[in-house]
């Protein structure tokens, strides 16, 4: 493989998303406040935009079906933050506090 | 067509520091402990990722990836983090083994979900398409959104909406309380 072939290759891009994904998914385990759990989501989301890309990129015969699927998950991105930083101010409101260790309460 | 010296490897070059843009974006927006240095490396990851998008042929969504995550997703965490206090608190002090197992079980299963899919992906043999249908140009991109793709092209501008008008309700239901 030549190396300075490598942007033509799918699994640069592949393990590149991998590595997306083990990041969101450490961050996901190890944030103690929700704000930081959502950034780790929106690293996962930005995980499968590239893999969905790649692929289309690499193996699909028709290359704008892929990017359609990402501005798909652009758009549920944005949905998602905005519901949850509401849900998230709503809890702050409640609790004074977003660190999620202190929010044991069902009803209160 | 190539008579620019060492255009390969500036290309080359070019793209290495993009990937290197998105895994240090992601590693500052997963280990530091302030949140708006975390929304920071959130930004510096998309605009890697940008210019991924921009290697796989698609300046279109690379635009859009900038215009989305770092305009409108970053910005909106930033106010949240604004109207809350969101700084990661100190680490609890235990006298069992829990704080210093629980980091390593952390990294076991990210470094495990890493390392089996980059395996999968670097033993695959992913095959090009026998013919391509299309090129994917912004010019296909409407047309499919417009035929093929219609229903749920307005069905993400109706979860989007319903995603506003939600998080209006959410966000201003616990003011009339106070």
């Amino acid at each position: 493989m030549n190396p300075a072939q490598l942007y033509s290759q799918p699994a640069a891009y592949l393990v590149v998303a991998a590595f997306l994904l083990a990041t969101g998914i450490f961050g996901l385990v190890r944030r103690r406040t929700l704000i930081g759990m959502l950034i780790s989501g929106e690293l996962i989301f930005a995980a499968a935009s590239l893999n969905f890309m790649a692929l289309n990129r690499f193996t699909a015969p028709d290359q704008s079906v892929g990017q359609i699927a990402v501005l798909f998950i652009m758009g549920l991105a944005a949905a998602e933050v905005a519901i949850t930083l509401s849900i998230i101010i709503a809890v702050y409101r409640n609790y004074r506090s977003i660190v999620s260790k202190e929010l044991n309460e069902l009803k209160g | 067509m190539n008579s620019f010296p060492f255009s390969d490897w500036i290309v080359a070059a070019i793209f290495v520091s993009f990937i290197a843009i998105t895994v240090t974006g992601a590693l500052i927006a997963a280990l530091t402990k302030r949140i708006i240095r975390s929304v920071c490396g959130l930004a510096i990851c998309s605009l890697g990722l940008a210019g991924l998008f921009y290697f796989l042929n698609s300046p279109f969504l690379a635009l859009m990836e900038i215009l989305i995550y770092i305009g409108a997703v970053c910005v909106t965490v930033i106010f949240g983090v604004m109207l809350t206090e969101p700084d990661e608190p100190k680490p609890e002090q235990h006298t069992r083994p829990y704080p210093v197992i629980s980091p390593l079980i952390a990294i076991a299963i990210a470094g495990g979900v890493f390392l089996g899919i980059a395996w999968l992906s670097l033993s695959a043999n992913w095959q090009a398409p026998a013919s391509i249908v299309s090129e994917g140009s912004v010019k296909d991109i409407g047309i499919r959104l417009l035929t093929t793709y219609s229903v749920p092209f307005e069905l993400i501008s109706l979860v989007l909406l319903v995603a506003i008008l939600g998080a209006l309700v959410i966000a201003r239901s616990g003011r009339t309380k106070e």
